[in-house]
C-alpha cells in the first residue's frame, strides 16, 4: 500500500450568485462529476457539507470563495480525472463561470496515507505556494514533486 | 534539431523500415515479429533486423512478455514485442521551435484568462483550413474525413465502423502542449476541429476525453 496519498485544493470566486440561472450549466454538472470523480480510479476522499453531496456550501475562505477539497492515491489517477474524464468539458468552460484570478488557485500536497487534511491544513499549503512558489510541501500540475521518502509528519 | 532527429529521419528513409513503423503505429500496442512480418509480407528475420534499427533511433520501444502465458523452465524465451517510442523526435531545416513559442503563448492566454479568445481564433483558423481546401480533398463521409485527419497528423481509428461507430484520434498533435496546458489545448483542439468540419456537410465533433487517447471524437451529425 501507498505511504502517501495526494490532497488538492481548488478555490474559485463564481461570476454570480450560486442560484442564478447564468451558474445552472455549472451546479447542473456537479452531482453527475462528482458521481464521476468518486467512482474514478485512485480516489479516496472529498469534501462534502453534512447532508449534502457537495460542498458548494462550504466557505471557509471568504463568502465568495468556493472550494474543491479531495485527497487521490497519485498524481497521475487525479490528473487523469482532472483532463481525462468529463470534467475537462467543465473546465473548459470555466470562465462562463469563475472569475479569473492570476493568483496560485490550486494547491496539492501529500499526506500520510489513512489522513484526512484539514481545512485549515488546505489553506495554508494555497498561502505556502503563494508565498514561496511550487516546493515539496506545496505545488501544483505544472511543477509536481514525489511522495516523502519516509513519514516525516510525526503524530 | 537534435543529431537524432536527423537519425530517426534517415532511419525511416528506408522503405521497409517505414511500412514496418506505420503498421506498428497503426497497430496502437504491442506488436511481435511475427504479426510485423505478415503485415509487410517479409521474411521474418529481415523484419527482425529493421525492427531493431527502429528501436536504435528512438522510433519504437521494445518490451519482452511471455506470449504463452507459461511461467517457469521449458515456458520458452519472453517474445519480444515493439511499440511506439514515447519520445518526440523534431525534424526541422532550418532549425525552428515552435514549442517554446506555444508554450509561452499558453502561459500568457492563461495569466489573461483569455480562454474565449483562444477558442474562438481556433474556431475561425480550422473553418479557414476547410475553405482553402480543394474541393477533391473535401471529405463526404467518415471514411473520407479519417484520410484528411491523417494528414492533419491525428493517427484516426474507426470504433466500430460496421455500427457507424465515431472517429477516435490516436494522436494528439499537440501533445507536449497538451499535458502542461490540458485545458487550453485540448479546448484549442476540439475547436480546431469544430472549424474545420463546420466547413464539410453532415460532421460533429465533441468532447470525449479518455486516458491516452485525443480528447475528441467526431462522429456523423444526426441531422443527416
Amino acid at each position: 500500500m501507498t505511504e502517501h496519498h495526494l490532497a488538492q485544493l481548488n478555490i474559485a470566486t463564481p461570476r454570480f450568485p450560486m442560484d442564478d440561472p447564468r451558474m445552472a450549466g455549472f451546479t447542473e454538472m456537479l452531482d453527475p462529476i462528482n458521481a464521476l470523480a468518486d467512482a474514478s480510479p485512485g480516489f479516496v476522499w472529498r469534501l462534502r457539507s453534512e447532508g449534502a453531496n457537495d460542498a458548494t456550501a462550504e466557505r471557509p475562505f471568504g463568502p465568495d470563495l468556493l472550494v474543491n477539497f479531495s485527497v487521490w492515491e497519485s498524481v497521475e489517477t487525479l490528473w487523469n480525472f482532472t483532463y481525462r474524464s468529463d470534467h475537462l468539458s467543465l473546465l473548459r468552460e470555466r470562465r462562463e463561470w469563475f472569475q479569473h484570478t492570476t493568483e496560485f488557485y490550486t494547491v496539492m500536497w501529500w499526506v500520510p496515507a489513512g489522513r484526512i487534511p484539514t481545512l485549515d491544513e488546505a489553506g495554508e499549503r494555497l498561502a505556502h505556494l503563494r508565498a514561496h512558489g511550487p516546493t515539496a510541501e506545496a505545488f501544483t500540475f505544472r511543477n509536481t514533486f514525489p511522495p516523502p521518502a519516509r513519514d516525516t509528519t510525526a503524530p | 534539431m537534435t543529431e537524432q532527429g536527423l537519425d530517426a529521419a534517415g532511419t525511416l528513409a528506408e522503405p521497409l523500415r517505414r511500412r514496418l513503423y506505420q503498421y506498428v503505429v497503426a497497430r496502437g500496442g504491442d506488436v511481435s515479429r511475427a504479426d510485423a512480418a505478415n503485415a509487410v509480407g517479409e521474411r521474418r528475420n529481415l523484419v527482425a533486423f529493421h525492427l531493431d534499427k527502429l528501436v536504435e533511433a528512438g522510433l519504437l520501444d521494445v518490451t519482452r512478455r511471455k506470449v504463452s502465458g507459461r511461467e517457469g523452465p521449458g515456458s520458452g524465451r519472453p517474445a519480444k514485442l515493439y511499440r511506439r517510442a514515447d519520445s518526440q523526435l523534431n525534424v526541422q531545416l532550418p532549425p525552428r521551435d515552435y514549442e517554446t513559442a506555444a508554450r509561452v503563448f499558453a502561459d500568457a492566454v492563461e495569466q489573461a484568462g483569455a480562454d474565449n479568445s483562444l477558442y474562438a481564433a481556433a474556431h475561425n483558423e480550422g473553418a479557414r483550413q476547410a475553405s482553402t481546401m480543394p474541393a477533391e480533398d473535401r471529405p463526404a463521409d467518415l471514411g473520407d474525413l479519417v484520410a484528411l485527419l491523417e494528414r492533419h497528423g491525428y493517427e484516426p481509428a474507426r470504433e466500430d465502423p460496421a455500427a457507424g461507430g465515431p472517429i477516435r484520434l490516436r494522436n494528439c498533435p499537440f501533445h507536449t502542449l497538451a499535458r502542461e496546458f490540458p485545458t487550453l489545448t485540448c479546448g484549442m483542439n476540439l475547436e480546431l476541429l469544430r472549424g474545420l468540419l463546420s466547413g464539410f456537410e453532415g460532421f460533429c465533433a465533441r468532447m470525449e476525453p479518455s486516458p491516452d487517447q485525443c480528447c475528441v471524437a467526431i462522429s456523423k451529425n444526426n441531422k443527416d
